[in-house]
């Protein structure tokens, strides 16, 4: 892998740009390979590159059904923070947020993490409540966070109307200085490339159509397109199909998929330094490096895998945009497109065995997976590379649904949902 | 500087009406009836722009929705502002004020041009992720300097002064495009009587029939359209909107109408006038006649102002009577733009050459170019343009025919102006809306609708249809059709009116036009004009192996402009297809989404902003609370009295009056916003008891009970008290937050999993107001108001309920306690209820009858223990996990919501986290609500947190704070002290005790 820098930039730049070698080679699957990830998006991709970063396997598969990074990696609103309210959540997203704050220079590609600030806000008393209980549980995990009241808010987005005129005036926000957004593309092209450099064969338009068990231990995926691989096993990471390769393999998974629609503004200059999020207005807006703002919808209450959502989620969204930010009324929506969101019950994610021996899964992010990325490649390398769970995942195991130990991160978490 | 290249006579513009407008600072003039561009343009305006990337200047390419480089920052006021205007789209208006949004000092003369020209090279797709990476401290730094030049237009900084509307429209047969095949559509609908929308973005319906030189019935095409729209508005089923653009088609014939209403008259709208207006129409059937959109051809320096689209030439002569230019030279694959060089040649200008691509082009065009004795250099192509901030000349050279080699020699052409088409891209974007992939054709060189889900139809030039004659007629048979699909029978047909039209040769596939250098090489050939993207960058992403064109499209960045790809991305796939060896087909399109152009905010939210965000709901008594000196609190849509605060009191002063009134006299809550859902059937007992956890078989008529409410995971979602109106009828109250998601629950759990069950749910917490009389004096009082319900200790017991008069209303009185007082829930109709509680001051003014609000009511309950879901309940907490236990039966013969899920054996657990009170070692010191437990305050962090504080408050009555709080196993560890460390770093002490403070017994509301 020729390492990208400033300097090779000139040099290319010199020679026309036509010596850049590819990212990712487009290599034939083999006919077996020590694991198999089903599932390019991002986080299967940075599974496959700590299995061979940290854990030194690589005879692995990335098979991917359409292209790297094309389901919700590619359209998520590229929101990263730590500060969830339960043990078990806040440090594997923090293990995550550790991950994210070297991720550029470790994969030698610009993920573009910006380290910009997030505020939820809270505009009840009981949404004060919540922020100061998961503001303290985050500083008592080490994870950074302040309460601010709505001078400090008003301090940190000017352009916010924090006035007490509004429907649902804002009180106040927790706010994690460390949080952010990354150029959420990259990560998946990142991680790509950097897995690619040490063996992994990425397997694009390559589409699992069965899963393979014999004496209930998966031994192979079937593809559309390349017929069987074999493998020793198998992580299936392919958020809002989850429960489609569960059933291939014969179990079902606790699991619901929505649409969760996301929206852009024309791009315009510089206006938004942070991140805002409110779960009582239901909306949250950033402004991307091109100058869009990056809006982000609710749910769609019905299921659904058609990757479009309802116009009406679209109006409740953009109405507590302008609720929020009156100003913003005379900018101009661009464009507005939908993903598919596995939610479990507790929205919490499963990384998990499962009743199949050697097939293992991680999914059920809910709305909120893109944040987790490096986290969640890395604790569920560690767990298809050993066969037994990472200590941090463990919490996250399917089987929390049939013995009740929930973490349940609705509301108190400020899951955005 | 005058309107130099304004023709004397001609186009659809009223001379009558000269306008002023401000562009950069400076004054213009223009006429009713020009766009910006179009009276830009008369003015001999060629900068309209720095491009984002390389700062290169940029000029009018097109006339219409695909216009990618003269977006301006439009308005008079900061509050007017709007970014990112399409020039092409803007009608002028007197007084309009717009300026470039890129450029300093300006964009004639831009700083950022040198950089762009001397570290363009440097700048590859992608160049951002290559860099900016060491060292990683500076990359915040390196951040800011992107983001400086990010973004087009600016937003305005002071809030918008206009309002904007929605209306739902439900038709038989919605027609998007008013040009020719749509208009056909209309009319052929329309006679079966048939409800009709017809939608068009541009001020004027007919689309390309304005300009068209195709005479239709011997007439010019223009009148043809004048009579069928003067039909179609005479017409009382059909609605025609222009200004109009169907912005998004959803799923089940759901489509969005952005209409501007006054943006073509005023900054602002006046007053009482709604900006825009969105549409929200439900169609039985949709006929598309969406149109095509040109394609210009990709060739070195493209970009240069006075490079344009040839119908854009052929527009701004015939509508704007504008010609962009002394010298043209045209360059085309096909026979359609030569109309744009005979449109030249017939304003007086000069037309230099036209530089066909095709080694034998064969339609009528070429014999009438011949005619008119203009020049027709073939098998040549424009392969670059010179100038920097106009085109001065042009490079020609014949070219192979597959087009992808120079051949050499190159002649130097004069001319001001380069006119492209590379043929029409059909405007599949709506149908792409729904989910359908377009399909290529090779014939038509374009992209086709697909198979579509939704009762949809196409006509026109979106199924590549060149010919008007064939457009006109396919327009006339989707009309019919449509109402035929949507029930009308008796669509009379008819008759296709007669077409002068030329024969159309056969065009030539080309999309990029090779140069004698190789592309990468070569000067820059631009695909996507606002994006900076250009052939050679394309090339770099498929060489790097971005090769799926979504992979291009975001490693370039292709497309993601405001006009999304409108101009260049067919050209891109070709190119990108074209460098992997593949066929366009085979590399496919991008995804086609929402908006078709921008939409402004405001539309999209309507009148759903400030005020009317949400609702507010307001209980019978919020004028007396208003009066008295409320505060208020926001609960659900509620505003709830929170505290009422007298003269001089601080927030605790109020409370600790507020309380003790209800603990030593009498005092009053407005408790009118809690659920109440009255509940019937004959089945209603036993749906009770499958919804709550506890039993109701034996609730007697006349009787109230506590019921608890758990999801399917057995977690406590909400309480309150139901009470037995009759066998079945029972009233059953909630939270009121909870209100309507518990309404929901019932109807839910009854449609999907118990339809057999005979019972029904009505809301009634708008019909009652309900106020709660709380305090040792609450018996008295009541009495005096109430004549015919015996309130004596044995004849109403605690928990029982009576029917009667209050204040001579009917009224119903329920015994029941949240502040553990002697308590009567008083239940009015609504519409008395303010009289009632007037009534129950004049008689309670004797026993200083106080009124207290959420927060009081709060800490009352919390003396008590009592919990509020949703405050001491977090979805995490079982009933045992709350000291609940008793609120549980496990003797029912059917099942309860949650048994299950708190069964589990994680739910019984000894070792969970309980419901327990606290007291602070210091009695003044209130822990924070949110505070965490520790037991080891000087564990390193990550600390083991056992819990945390849901409700803490200084109780007056007891003389000292008082908390409730989760601890893990906290039954366990009654008299045990937890620690809650605070982030000013001081900790507070406090012992684990029951949660009931007050009256463990429970005399007191005995009395």
């Amino acid at each position: 892998m020729n390492k990208y820098s400033g300097f090779g930039l000139l040099k290319h730049g010199l020679s026309y740009h036509e010596n850049w070698q590819r990212a990712w080679r487009n290599p034939k699957p083999k006919a077996k390979y020590d694991v198999v990830i089903v599932g390019g998006g991002g986080h299967g991709l940075a599974t496959a590159y700590y299995l061979a970063k940290v854990h030194g396997v690589t005879n692995i598969a990335v098979v991917e059904k359409g292209y790297l990074g094309g389901g919700n990696t590619a359209r998520n609103t590229t929101i990263v923070r730590s500060n969830y309210l339960w043990d078990e959540s806040a440090h594997l997203y923090e293990h995550a947020m550790k991950l994210w704050e070297g991720l550029s220079q470790d994969l030698n590609y610009n993920v573009m993490f910006s380290q910009r600030g997030v505020l939820n806000l809270g505009h009840t008393l009981q949404d004060m409540r919540d922020i100061q209980r998961r503001v303290n549980a985050n500083r008592l995990n080490g994870i950074d966070g302040e309460v601010l009241d709505t001078q400090q808010v008003q301090e940190i987005v000017p352009i916010m109307d924090c006035s007490a005129n509004t429907r649902y005036p804002v009180l106040g926000a927790s706010w994690q200085p460390r949080a952010g957004v990354a150029r959420h593309d990259a990560v998946a092209w990142g991680y790509a490339r950097a897995a690619d450099a040490l063996g992994v064969d990425l397997i694009q338009q390559c589409e699992v159509d069965d899963i393979i068990t014999e004496d209930g231990a998966a031994v192979a995926v079937h593809t559309k397109q390349h017929g069987l691989i074999k493998a020793d096993r198998i992580g299936c990471v392919v958020a809002g199909n989850s429960s489609v390769l569960a059933k291939m393999a014969g179990f079902s998974l606790p699991l619901e998929s929505h649409p969760l629609q996301a929206l852009v503004s024309e791009p315009i200059k510089p206006i938004l330094d942070t991140v805002v999020m409110s779960n009582h207005v239901h909306g949250y807006v950033s402004q991307s490096d091109k100058g869009d703002l990056v809006i982000g919808a609710g749910i769609d209450g019905y299921n659904g895998y058609g990757q479009r959502g309802s116009y009406s989620t679209i109006e409740h969204t953009v109405q507590a945009i302008i609720e929020l930010f009156p100003i913003f009324s005379r900018v101009r929506m661009n464009r507005q497109w939908g993903g598919i969101v596995d939610t479990c019950p507790d929205a919490c994610p499963i990384i998990s065995d499962t009743p199949v021996e050697n097939l293992f899964f991680n999914c059920g992010w809910g709305t909120g997976g893109f944040k987790a990325t490096p986290g969640s490649g890395h604790v569920f390398a560690a767990t298809l590379a050993k066969g037994e769970a990472h200590e941090l995942a463990k919490p996250f195991s399917m089987f929390r649904f049939n013995d009740g130990s929930l973490i349940d991160e609705h509301g108190a978490a400020g899951v955005a949902h | 500087m005058t309107q130099n290249n304004r023709l004397s006579s001609g186009g659809r513009i009223d001379r009558s009406q000269p306008l002023t407008f401000t562009f950069n600072g400076k004054q213009y003039q223009g006429f009713k009836g020009d766009t910006v561009a179009s009276a830009l343009l008369a003015n001999g305006v060629d900068i309209v722009g720095r491009s984002f990337k390389y700062s290169r200047p940029r000029g009018v390419i097109a006339a219409g929705a695909e216009e990618p480089n003269a977006i301006l920052q439009m308005g008079a006021t900061e509050a007017t502002q709007v970014p990112n205007v399409r020039a092409t789209q803007q009608e002028l208006f007197d007084g309009l004020v717009c300026q470039v949004t890129n450029g300093w000092p300006s964009a004639e003369f831009d700083v950022m041009g040198l950089v762009g020209k001397a570290g363009g090279s440097f700048m590859p797709p992608g160049f951002y992720y290559k860099t900016f990476m060491y060292p990683q401290s500076m990359w915040d730094t390196y951040e800011k300097c992107i983001r400086k030049a990010a973004g087009l237009g600016r937003s305005p900084r002071e809030n918008d002064p206009d309002i904007y509307d929605h209306i739902n429209q439900h038709v038989d047969v919605m027609i998007v495009g008013g040009g020719a095949a749509g208009l056909a559509a209309a009319l052929s609908a329309s006679r079966s009587g048939a409800r009709v929308i017809l939608a068009d973005e541009q001020a004027e319906l007919g689309g390309s029939l304005l300009h068209a030189s195709e005479s239709i019935d011997g007439r010019p095409a223009s009148e043809w359209a004048a009579e069928v729209i003067a039909q179609l508005e005479a017409c009382d089923n059909v609605q025609l909107l222009p200004r109009s653009t169907v912005n998004g088609y959803h799923d089940h014939n759901f489509l969005t109408i952005h209409q501007r209403c006054t943006d073509h008259l005023l900054d602002c709208a006046p007053i009482g006038q709604a900006r825009q207006r969105m549409h929200r129409v439900r169609a039985k059937w949709v006929v598309l006649a969406t149109g095509a959109h040109e394609r210009p051809l990709v060739f070195a320096n493209n970009d240069v102002p006075g490079c344009m689209l040839a119908s854009a030439v052929t527009t701004y002569i015939k509508r704007y009577s504008v010609v962009p230019g002394e010298r043209l030279v045209l360059m085309t694959t096909n026979d359609s733009a030569y109309q744009a060089a005979f449109d030249w040649a017939e304003s007086g200008r000069f037309v230099v050459a036209i530089v066909d691509t095709r080694a034998h082009p064969g339609g009528d065009v070429i014999d009438e170019a011949n005619r008119r004795g203009l020049k027709v250099i073939a098998g040549s192509a424009v392969i670059e343009v010179k100038g920097s901030k106009r085109v001065t000349g042009v490079s020609v050279s014949a070219i192979n025919q597959l087009g992808d080699k120079a051949l050499g020699p190159v002649k130097h052409l004069t001319c001001d102006t380069v006119a492209s088409s590379g043929g029409w891209s059909p405007a599949v974007h709506l149908s792409c809306h729904t989910g359908s992939r377009p399909v290529w054709r090779d014939d038509v060189i374009g992209f086709v609708p697909g198979n579509s889900q939704q009762k949809q139809l196409t006509a026109g030039a979106i199924n590549g249809t060149a010919a008007l004659s064939t457009c006109l007629q396919e327009g006339f048979q989707a009309g019919r059709e449509a109402a035929i699909n949507a029930g009308f029978d008796t669509v009379p047909s008819i008759s296709l009116p007669k077409v002068d039209e030329r024969h159309i040769g056969a065009a030539m596939a080309l999309f990029h036009i090779p140069h004698s250098k190789p592309t990468s090489r070569a000067p820059k050939q631009f695909v996507d004009f606002q994006t900076d993207v250009t052939a050679a960058g394309i090339e770099i992403a498929t060489r790097e192996g971005y090769e799926s064109i979504e992979h291009v499209k975001r490693y370039t960045a292709m497309g993601f402009g405001t006009d999304q790809g409108k101009l260049g991305n067919i050209n891109g796939m070709a190119i990108a297809a074209k460098s992997m060896n593949k066929t366009i087909p085979e590399t496919g399109t991008t995804i086609f989404r929402p908006n078709y152009t921008p939409v402004t905010f405001g539309a999209v939210a309507g009148r759903h902003c400030g005020e009317l965000f949400d609702p507010k709901r307001y209980s019978a008594m919020h004028s007396w609370h208003l009066k008295n000196g409320a505060l208020f609190e926001d609960v659900g849509l509620w505003k709830r009295p929170w505290y009422f605060p007298q003269a001089g009191e601080s927030m605790q002063e109020s409370l600790n009056r507020e309380c003790k009134a209800a603990r030593e006299g009498v005092a009053i809550l407005d408790a009118s916003t809690l659920g109440k859902i009255d509940i019937q059937g004959k089945d209603a007992r036993e749906f009770l008891g499958r919804i709550y956890t506890n039993a109701w078989a034996k609730l007697a008529i006349g009787k109230c009970r506590y019921g608890l409410m758990c999801g399917e995971d057995g977690m406590v979602f909400d309480d309150g008290v139901t009470a037995c109106l009759a066998d079945d009828h029972f009233v059953m109250t909630t939270t009121t937050g909870g209100a309507a998601r518990v309404l929901e629950w019932l109807e839910l759990y009854h449609q999907t999993e118990w339809p057999e069950m005979e019972v029904y749910f009505n809301t009634v917490t708008d019909q009652w107001s309900t106020m709660t009389i709380s305090g040792p004096n609450s018996r008295k009082l009541l009495s005096e108001l109430t004549g015919d319900i015996d309130l004596s200790r044995d004849a109403f017991k605690f928990m029982d309920w009576h029917e009667g008069t209050v204040a001579g209303v009917p009224a119903r009185v329920f015994r029941i306690s949240f502040t553990g007082e002697l308590s009567f829930e008083v239940n009015v109709p609504a519409n008395y209820g303010l009289y009632v509680w007037e009534k129950v001051f004049e008689h309670g003014a004797k026993y200083n009858l106080t009124p207290y609000g959420t927060e009081t009511m709060h800490i009352l309950r919390a003396e008590k223990g009592f919990i509020i879901a949703g405050q001491d309940t977090d979805g995490s907490v079982t009933p045992i996990d709350l000291g609940m236990d008793w609120c549980v039966s496990n003797q029912k013969p059917y099942s309860y919501i949650g048994k299950r899920g708190m069964n589990r054996e994680d739910c019984l657990r000894k070792n969970r986290k309980q419901l327990v009170g606290l007291k602070t070692k210091r009695s003044d010191v209130v822990i924070p609500e949110g505070s965490q437990a520790v037991a080891d305050p000087n564990e390193p962090v990550p600390m083991t947190m056992l819990g945390h504080i849901t409700s803490s408050y200084y109780s007056a009555c007891l003389g000292r704070s008082i908390a409730m709080g989760m601890i893990r196993d906290g039954f366990e560890r009654m008299g045990q002290t937890v620690y809650y460390p605070q982030p000013d770093g001081s900790v507070i002490e406090a012992e684990i005790c029951s949660p009931i403070f007050l009256d463990p017994k429970g005399e007191r509301q005995n009395v």
